[in-house]
């Protein structure tokens, strides 16, 4: 098998995304799409903490310490950024103003559910963020993750087992192994990443794969 | 005559009362007005419960109210970060009630404290855990979950600039929630970078001073 690495897996996913398009990216591996605009094409990203025009990391010269990401990074803004409160952030969510989100997952199933907040452990407190409002009212949701976790378990599922984010909102899943889109038969292959075959991902994967 | 200053940060918290609910604004480590934290933890009180986006990172003012057991309760979207280590302590010893509420219901009900709104219905989390025991109803084909108005004795809120109106301008992403916290608190504290001599510019006031009781300066940025 020929993973993906972090970056490869954040450029693959910039691929998709179309001139002109209002992209809300979420914390962790989603914010780093943000590097990867391929050329030619401008995109306004969104970030929930109040800004749309979300541009590169900063130069150690342009460094602002209130100019952050949902991942609390330091970044940039593009020309056109505008910044204004959570409300407005979140009208721009919820009110289907936005073209497409990217979110990390615990876990994602053919019926198109997402579990990206809360897992099964006690102890472990639950943290959603945004997750839900974006679900609610953004019309492509992208989940971008590792196709299994660290140790092998699978997260690309028949049903997920841990609590739901939203229930069939997924429109594309993006791993390391291969890109699939959400139809209502289930996963079906749009790519794999170079140097693997579906059957070898077929063969880690709990959810059936179409082609 | 209009004048909100107050001389120093002890000052602008000393009317915070034990079992007091706070908002705090702030995102990550933006906008968190760090010294009115500081003076709330001088100030002794507790049994507080705290609305806020975050629960705190390493000994950060927000983090060391929680060291030190004076808070009861947490109203949060994220409370769980790199570093929330306080946090997730006083959580998994079970002396911290947690209510995990999504951010833009967070905002929302907020903001409905502040407009005089009864509650609202919003799309998000309905069909899952966080909708449960709450009034749901499908309008148009849309299923919503029912929220209620979410308001506070206290706001705790950090801007760029003030006038003596209580007027504020914000700095880059360090706005978020500082805005509608302010109109949903009884009583809105705001820290500020400059308190400036002149009136600021109309058309560059964010929040309204109508909606601030006290500014005080606090000239760190974190």
């Amino acid at each position: 098998m020929k993973p993906l690495d972090e970056n490869g897996m954040a450029a693959r996913l910039a691929q998709d995304i179309p001139d002109g398009a209002y992209v809300n990216l979420g914390i962790g591996l989603p914010n780093r799409v943000a590097h990867f605009v391929p050329e030619g094409r401008e995109v306004m990203y969104h970030t929930e903490n109040g800004l749309l025009g979300v541009g590169p990391m900063p130069q150690a010269e342009q460094e602002d310490p209130e100019l952050i990401n949902a991942s609390k990074k330091l970044i940039t803004m593009v020309p056109g950024a505008s910044l204004f409160d959570h409300t407005l952030s979140f009208a721009m969510m919820r009110g289907n103003h936005l073209s497409i989100a990217v979110l990390g997952a615990y876990q994602v199933a053919e019926n198109g559910d997402l579990a990206n907040w809360a897992t099964l452990e006690q102890n472990f407190p639950p943290a959603v963020g945004g997750a839900m409002d974006l679900v609610a009212g953004v019309p492509q949701i992208y989940a971008l993750m590792r196709h299994n976790s660290r140790d092998g378990t699978p997260k690309v599922l028949k049903r997920c087992t841990y609590p739901l984010t939203g229930a069939g909102v997924l429109t594309r899943v993006y791993t390391d192994l291969c890109v699939l889109e959400v139809t209502p038969e289930g996963f079906k292959l749009i790519d794999l990443a170079e140097g693997n075959s579906l059957e070898e991902v077929q063969a880690v994967t709990e959810a059936r794969i179409l082609t | 005559m209009i004048d909100k200053r107050v001389s120093d940060l002890a000052t602008a918290v000393a009317p915070i009362f034990d079992g007091a609910v706070i908002m705090i604004g702030g995102f990550g480590t933006s906008g968190i007005p760090f010294g009115l934290l500081a003076a709330l933890l001088d100030h002794g009180t507790r049994d507080l419960t705290i609305i806020a986006n975050n629960a705190g990172t390493g000994e950060d003012a927000l983090a060391l109210l929680l060291r030190e057991n004076r808070v009861s309760k947490v109203i949060c979207s994220y409370p769980r970060s790199p570093g929330s280590v306080w946090f997730e302590k006083r959580y998994e010893e079970g002396l911290i009630e947690l209510e995990v509420v999504p951010q833009g219901t967070l905002a929302e009900r907020i903001r409905a404290a502040g407009s005089g709104i009864g509650g609202f219905f919003t799309p998000t989390a309905y069909g899952t855990l966080l909708a449960e025991g709450k009034e749901t109803r499908v309008i148009d084909g849309v299923g919503y979950v029912f929220e209620k108005p979410l308001p506070a004795d206290f706001a705790l809120i950090r801007a760029e600039q003030a006038d003596r109106w209580g007027n504020l301008r914000y700095h880059a992403t360090a706005r978020n929630f500082n805005p509608v916290m302010a109109t949903a608190a009884k009583h809105t504290i705001a820290e500020v970078r400059i308190l400036a001599e002149e009136p600021l510019e109309p058309e560059a006031v964010i929040t309204p001073g109508i909606f601030v009781n006290s500014v005080v300066e606090y000239g760190v940025r974190p």
